[in-house]
C-alpha cells in the first residue's frame, strides 16, 4: 500500500515542482555579481598587493640596503646592490623585485627595520610582456610616492595589532 | 515567367514571415537563456554589449561567422559539411505546417502531424552523420547517444500525440486547434494531463536539452556530436537545436494549450471583449511560456544518467501513453469529451 502511494507521489512530480519553485524564486533575488570596473570589492588594509618603497617626509628614501628582505625572501625574488654615498650613508643602487617569482608572502615587509619595502593594497595590475615582470627601484619608489597616503593609512590601522 | 515570379514572391514571403523571425527568435532565445539562467543562479548574465546586453546575440553571430571552419584530419569532407545542413533543413521545414494563427500557415496539410513526425526524424541523420564524419571518438559516442535517445523518445512523443488525435479526430494542426475551442478547460492539457507532461519531457529529450543533454555531457564526452565543428558549421547546429526547441514549444501550445485560442474564451461575463477573441498574440504568449520552461528546466534539474533516460523512455513513458490513449478513447466513447469539438 505504501509502495503504491509512493508510486503515485513520484508520478505527480511534486519534488520537481518544488525544485522549480526554488529556481524561480531565485530569479527575483538580488544578484551577487559585482560589475567590476564600476564596482569593486572592499580591500583589507592588510592586503598584500604589488610592492612599493617608501620615503621619509623630507624626501629621503628609507631603504638603508641592509638586505634583510633579500635574505628572508623565500622565493628569491629580490635583488639588491648597494654603495656608500658621499654623505657616508649606505644606499641601494639596484633594488629589483621579480613579480613572477614573488609569492606575496609579506616577509620583506615584516623584516624591514625602517618600514621601507611595503606591499600596497594595489592588485589590479598587469604586464603586457614578460620583461615587465621585474620592477626596478625607480618604479618601486614611484609607486611609494603615489600610494603613500594609502600605505600610511593602512599601516596606522594595523599598528595596534603589531 | 509568371510561375517563376510567383515562386520568387512566395520565397520572399517565406523568408520574411518565417525564416527571419525564426532566426531572430533563435538569436534572442540564446540571449534569454543566458539571462534567465544567470538570474536563476543569482548572477546577471551578459549585460555589456548594447543596453542590458541586447546586442550580445549579434556579437556572438559575428564572432562565429568570422571563425575558421576546421576540417579534422581524415574526416569525410562531404559528410562533414552535409551534416549541419541535414540538421537545419528539417528544423526549418517543419515550420511549413505549424499554424501561428487562424490561417497563418504555409501548408494546411491534412496529414500535418505525420509530416511533423516524419520530417522531424530526418534531423537525427544530421547528428549521426556529424558524429561519424568527424573521425573523433567523442563525436561518435555523442552521436550514438543522441541518436538512440532521439529515436527512443520519438516513440513516446508520437504516442502522446495519439491521445490528441483521438480527441481531435484530425491530423490537421489547425483542426486540432479548432477542436479545443471553448476555453482553458476545453484545451487538451486537462483531459490528457499525463500525455501533456510526457510530451513536454519527451520534447526535452528529443531536442537533447537539459536534463537530458547527455549527448553533450561535457564531463564525459566534451561536447558530443559537434565537438569537431567550429565557426559557421557550429552555428548551424546551434541554430538547429534552438529552432527545434522553439518548434517543440509551439507544438505543445498547439496540441495541448489551444494554439491561438484565447484562454478566456468561455468567460461570457467579459462580453465582446478582445480578451475572448482568438489571435496570434495568444499563440506567441503560449510559445514564450513554453520556451521559458525549457530554460527553467535547465536551470533546475541535474543531468540524467544515460541508462535512466532509456529506462524512463521505454519503461515509463510508453506504457503510460498506451494506457492514457485507451482512457482518451473511453472519454470519447462515453461522451465525456466530444470528439473534434
Amino acid at each position: 500500500m505504501k509502495k503504491i502511494f509512493r508510486y503515485f507521489k513520484s508520478m505527480a512530480l511534486l519534488e520537481l515542482l518544488r525544485g522549480m519553485k526554488l529556481t524561480f524564486s531565485h530569479m527575483f533575488k538580488p544578484k551577487f555579481t559585482i560589475r567590476f570596473p564600476e564596482e569593486r570589492t572592499p580591500v583589507s588594509n592588510r592586503f598584500r598587493g604589488v610592492h612599493a618603497l617608501r620615503r621619509y617626509p623630507n624626501g629621503e628614501e628609507r631603504c638603508i640596503a641592509c638586505k634583510l628582505c633579500e635574505a628572508v625572501c623565500p622565493a628569491l625574488a629580490i635583488t639588491i646592490e648597494s654603495e656608500l654615498r658621499d654623505d657616508g650613508t649606505r644606499r641601494t643602487t639596484k633594488y629589483e623585485i621579480d613579480l613572477f617569482k614573488c609569492i606575496y608572502c609579506g616577509f620583506c615587509e615584516e623584516s624591514c627595520p625602517v618600514d621601507s619595502i611595503v606591499e600596497t593594497n594595489f592588485h589590479q595590475y598587469h604586464m603586457e610582456n614578460a620583461s615587465e615582470r621585474i620592477i626596478t627601484k625607480e618604479q618601486l619608489l614611484a609607486m611609494g610616492d603615489r600610494m603613500e597616503e594609502q600605505i600610511s593609512k593602512d599601516r596606522r590601522k594595523d599598528a595596534a595589532y603589531r | 515567367m509568371d510561375m517563376i515570379l510567383e515562386f520568387a514572391w512566395l520565397l520572399i514571403r517565406i523568408v520574411l514571415f518565417t525564416f527571419l523571425p525564426l532566426i531572430l527568435l533563435v538569436a534572442y532565445y540564446t540571449y534569454a537563456e543566458r539571462r534567465v539562467l544567470g538570474a536563476m543562479q543569482s548572477r546577471i548574465g551578459p549585460n555589456r554589449v548594447g543596453p542590458i546586453g541586447l546586442f550580445q546575440p549579434f556579437a556572438d553571430v559575428i564572432k562565429l561567422l568570422l571563425k575558421e571552419i576546421i576540417l579534422p584530419a581524415n574526416a569525410n569532407r562531404f559528410l562533414f559539411f552535409i551534416a549541419p545542413v541535414l540538421a537545419i533543413g528539417p528544423a526549418f521545414a517543419v515550420w511549413a505546417v505549424v499554424p501561428m494563427g487562424e490561417g497563418m500557415v504555409w501548408a494546411n496539410l491534412d496529414a500535418g502531424v505525420i509530416y511533423i513526425l516524419a520530417v522531424g526524424s530526418i534531423g537525427v541523420y544530421g547528428i549521426i552523420l556529424a558524429g561519424w564524419a568527424s573521425n573523433s571518438k567523442y563525436a561518435l559516442l555523442g552521436a550514438m547517444r543522441a541518436a538512440a535517445q532521439m529515436v527512443s523518445y520519438e516513440i513516446a512523443l508520437g504516442f502522446s500525440l495519439v491521445g490528441v488525435l483521438v480527441l481531435a479526430g484530425s491530423l490537421n494542426l489547425s483542426a486540432i486547434v479548432h477542436a479545443q475551442a471553448g476555453g482553458m478547460a476545453d484545451w487538451y492539457w486537462l483531459p490528457l494531463l499525463p500525455l501533456f507532461i510526457i510530451f513536454i519531457i519527451s520534447g526535452l529529450a528529443e531536442t537533447n536539452r537539459a536534463p537530458f543533454d547527455v549527448a553533450e555531457g561535457e564531463s564525459e564526452i566534451v561536447a558530443g556530436f559537434h565537438v569537431e565543428y567550429s565557426g559557421a558549421t557550429f552555428a548551424v547546429f546551434f541554430l538547429a537545436e534552438y529552432a527545434n526547441m522553439i518548434l517543440i514549444a509551439a507544438l505543445t501550445a498547439i496540441f495541448f494549450f489551444g494554439g491561438w485560442l484565447s484562454p478566456f474564451e468561455g468567460w461570457t461575463f467579459l462580453g465582446d471583449s478582445w480578451l475572448r477573441e482568438p489571435s496570434i498574440f495568444w499563440m506567441l504568449g503560449k510559445l514564450a511560456f513554453f520556451m521559458f520552461n525549457f530554460l527553467w528546466f535547465r536551470a533546475t534539474f541535474p543531468r540524467y544518467r544515460y541508462d535512466q533516460i532509456m529506462r524512463l523512455g521505454w519503461k515509463v513513458f510508453i506504457p503510460i501513453c498506451m494506457v492514457w490513449v485507451l482512457v482518451a478513447a473511453v472519454m470519447v466513447f462515453t461522451g465525456l469529451v466530444v470528439r473534434g469539438a
